[in-house]
């Protein structure tokens, strides 16, 4: 809360800083002789920048170390007044007295070393949080007034607010690709105690999928089997159909709407078409699990074969539609970008509209179109929720689209679910999925950019 | 004196049919929905000729070109009324296939367009889509023989595998003129081939245009009256949707009938 008050007041000295930098920037316009170096709006600018800028580095910087500043203190206090203490308990005390503090649950009956702690404690945020306050509100007034006298006409406002833009674009993009690293990151560690664990050959050629472990030495349970090739068959096995389907309907009816279609029916199309994209994919997760699996088990018992009623066909064909429009949607929007100049070449050597398109328009379009199926096969292979609810979660090997499979995603799912403990070779698997799945798809995206960009036919 | 001549003559071959002419137009009407684009055109287009369409932008001449292998049929709400003829044969009320008037008209476009395929597929594109070359060698040869008739031979034999959009500007518009010929088409339809080139590369196109003239005919669509007094040996002039004048380009040029005419070429309009 009160960092709130302290952060809308930085913002109202933000905003006077703006009005009275463009203030001073017209009354200097009105009178000196000398032309303003920038437009008026970046004088203001430039001073609501300095205004509000380094206050907030200072307060954000602030509120990530201060609590730590006060933890060690009363870490340091305690460890004046007992000497034996281990930092298990140390932690557990520290746990307390910030608790104790802000109002939570303890873990003992306070007594008065802890409330005497609790209060020191809470004592210092205060007052820190005061000195905070008053650091950055004086050095945003500081700021406010060094900038308004610096405003002249030689001062080159422009420049030095697009520097700070530019920066400030530069550390949204670095946010996006640290997160990416730290993720990998992340699950390398977590992957490298599951390796410690279980074999590296074992998990990556076992054929036997059976997770469960003993969480006690005395529990009955299984012994454990991490052999990934049941998941990633089941996986592939359902990429597969669900690609199978997918490729040659989008396809065609992304031709179709981009080259046979009228203006209208693609206007009506194209925005239905892409609300497939928008059903959430529980909805066609119990779309396959109850309505196409049953009908593919019934089918399938009127031919005399047997259909399990969680079947990787119906995963795969649901799956199939609702990939549909991501291929369909991107393709027709890169066939409709190859130049009619093209087209008109084609047709005025006496091509008829099909050859035209399969011998040029496909062709120019093939890097989009590839780019969209590898988008969608993505998609396919990280999909979840259809395949939970309509695939089953037997780790079968086999390539018979009929029975039960599972995929990778889906044991990662059933592995995190519940209660866990984080040194066990079950939980630490699903780390090890995630990054096999990880580089998995890497390799399929960098393998199929280079297949593109070798084939790719350029037009300008 | 010669002002008589001309005109006798321009009287006779828009009049009569005994001369032959390759392609005959008669009472030509085009219509983009509702606003018409060409009025009633009659024109001759002799064979073995350069035939060159003059006029201010949006003329018609253009369309007219259009109308000759069917290129206006891909846009849509275009009409065309009235009777254009190949050969004698009606281009429009035959039942003939616009696909195979396309192969006997070829057709050169305003900004160079090659295929982003190699120089050499861009080339057999047309003879593999009509089949009439039989094998590899064949085709090769079919190749090299439209690649040296547009002048192109020498520049580029030793990268027939490179995308033809690599090639400069007037290469890759030399590039179109012997893909268009690789089909070895009647008539080749041009339109202002070069008026996205610098002159050099414009120099070796009309060079070409007057090469080519010997085994086809050819109409071209220009804005420069230079280019058309070069390349031509018939000029029609062409204003808001009408066929002002059409004769001999040296007639034309030095003595048009037409006050139009005479205002668009000394410049005072256009």
């Amino acid at each position: 809360m009160e960092q709130l008050a302290l952060f809308f007041a930085l913002l109202f000295l933000t905003v006077l800083g703006f009005i009275l930098g463009k203030g001073r920037a017209v009354a200097l316009s009105g009178h000196s002789d000398q032309p303003l170096h920038s437009r008026l709006p970046y004088y203001g600018l430039y001073t609501a920048l300095w205004c509000g800028l380094p206050s907030l580095i200072i307060m954000a910087g602030w509120m990530i170390f201060e609590p730590q500043i006060a933890e060690m203190l009363v870490a340091s206090q305690l460890r004046d007044s007992n000497a034996s203490i281990t930092p298990d308990q140390l932690s557990l005390y520290i746990n307390d007295v910030v608790n104790l503090a802000s109002g939570g649950i303890l873990s003992r009956e306070p007594d008065a070393a802890l409330l005497s702690a609790a209060d020191n404690y809470s004592l210092f945020r205060q007052i820190s949080y005061f000195a905070m306050a008053v650091v950055a509100i004086a050095f945003s007034l500081l700021a406010l007034f060094t900038s308004l006298k610096k405003i002249n006409p030689a001062l080159r406002a422009r420049n030095q607010v697009e520097k700070v833009v530019s920066i400030i674009m530069m550390i949204s993009s670095l946010i996006a690709i640290l997160t990416t690293v730290g993720i990998v990151f992340s699950l390398i560690f977590e992957t490298l105690r599951f390796f410690d664990k279980v074999p590296f050959f074992d998990f990556l050629f076992g054929t036997h999928w059976s997770p469960q472990t003993a969480l006690r030495s005395d529990q009955v349970g299984g012994s454990g089997s991490f052999g990934a090739i049941p998941l990633f068959a089941g996986t592939m096995l359902i990429t597969f159909i669900c690609m199978v389907v997918a490729i040659p309907v989008g396809l065609l009816s992304a031709i179709y709407m981009s080259e046979y279609a009228g203006k209208k029916f693609r206007a009506f199309a194209k925005p239905v078409l892409e609300v497939l994209a928008g059903i959430p994919t529980v909805v066609y997760g119990f779309f396959a699990a109850l309505t196409v699996a049953p009908f593919f088990r019934e089918s399938g018992t009127l031919l005399g074969l047997s259909v399990s009623s969680e079947s990787a066909l119906a995963a795969g064909m649901v799956m199939g539609i609702m990939i549909i429009p991501f291929i369909s949607s991107l393709s027709d929007d890169v066939m409709n970008s190859v130049p009619q100049s093209l087209r008109d070449a084609s047709y005025a050597m006496g091509a008829t509209k099909s050859e035209t398109i399969t011998k040029v328009i496909i062709p120019a379009a093939l890097p989009g179109i590839v780019g969209a199926v590898l988008l969608a096969m993505s998609r396919a292979i990280g999909e979840t929720m259809i395949v939970v609810m309509a695939a089953g979660l037997a780790a079968n090997l086999t390539a018979n689209p009929l029975e039960a499979v599972t995929t990778v995603t889906v044991q990662i799912v059933t592995l995190l679910v519940g209660d866990q403990e984080f040194d066990s070779a079950k939980t630490l698997a699903a780390f090890a999925l995630g990054l096999l799945l990880f580089v998995v798809t890497l390799v399929m995206n960098v393998v199929a950019l280079r297949v593109v960009r070798k084939y790719r036919e350029k037009y300008d | 004196m010669s002002y008589a001549m001309d005109m006798q003559n321009y009287t006779t071959q828009s009049e009569t049919a005994t001369s032959e002419p390759k392609i005959m137009a008669r009472d030509v009407n085009v219509f983009y929905g509702p606003s018409q684009a060409l009025k009633s055109i009659q024109l001759d287009i002799g064979a073995n000729e350069v035939t060159s369409l003059i006029g201010p932008s949006g003329c018609g001449k253009s369309t007219f070109l259009r109308c000759l292998n069917r290129m206006n049929d891909v846009i849509e709400n275009c009409t065309v009324e009235g009777r254009i003829s190949l050969d004698g044969v009606d281009l429009y009320n035959s039942g003939l296939d616009p696909v195979l008037l396309r192969a006997r008209v070829g057709m050169v476009f305003q900004k160079p367009n090659p295929f982003p395929k190699s120089i050499f597929d861009n080339i057999a594109y047309g003879p593999r889509l009509h089949g009439t070359v039989s094998n590899k060698d064949e085709l090769d040869e079919r190749v090299e023989k439209s690649l040296r008739r547009a002048g192109l031979w020498d520049e580029v034999k030793d990268r027939l595998d490179k995308p033809g959009t690599g090639l400069s500007g007037g290469q890759q518009q030399r590039l179109c003129i012997a893909r268009a010929i690789a089909i070895n088409p009647e008539v080749i339809l041009m339109d202002e081939p070069c008026s996205a080139l610098d002159p050099i590369a414009t120099a070796k196109i009309e060079e070409l245009i007057d090469e080519l003239r010997e085994r086809f005919t050819i109409v071209i669509v220009t804005h420069s009256m230079q280019q058309a007094a070069r390349v031509s040996q018939k000029t029609a002039f062409f204003h808001l949707g009408e066929l002002v004048e059409v004769g001999e380009t040296d007639r034309l040029f030095t003595s048009p009938q037409d006050d139009r005419t005479q205002g668009y070429i000394t410049g005072r309009f256009g």
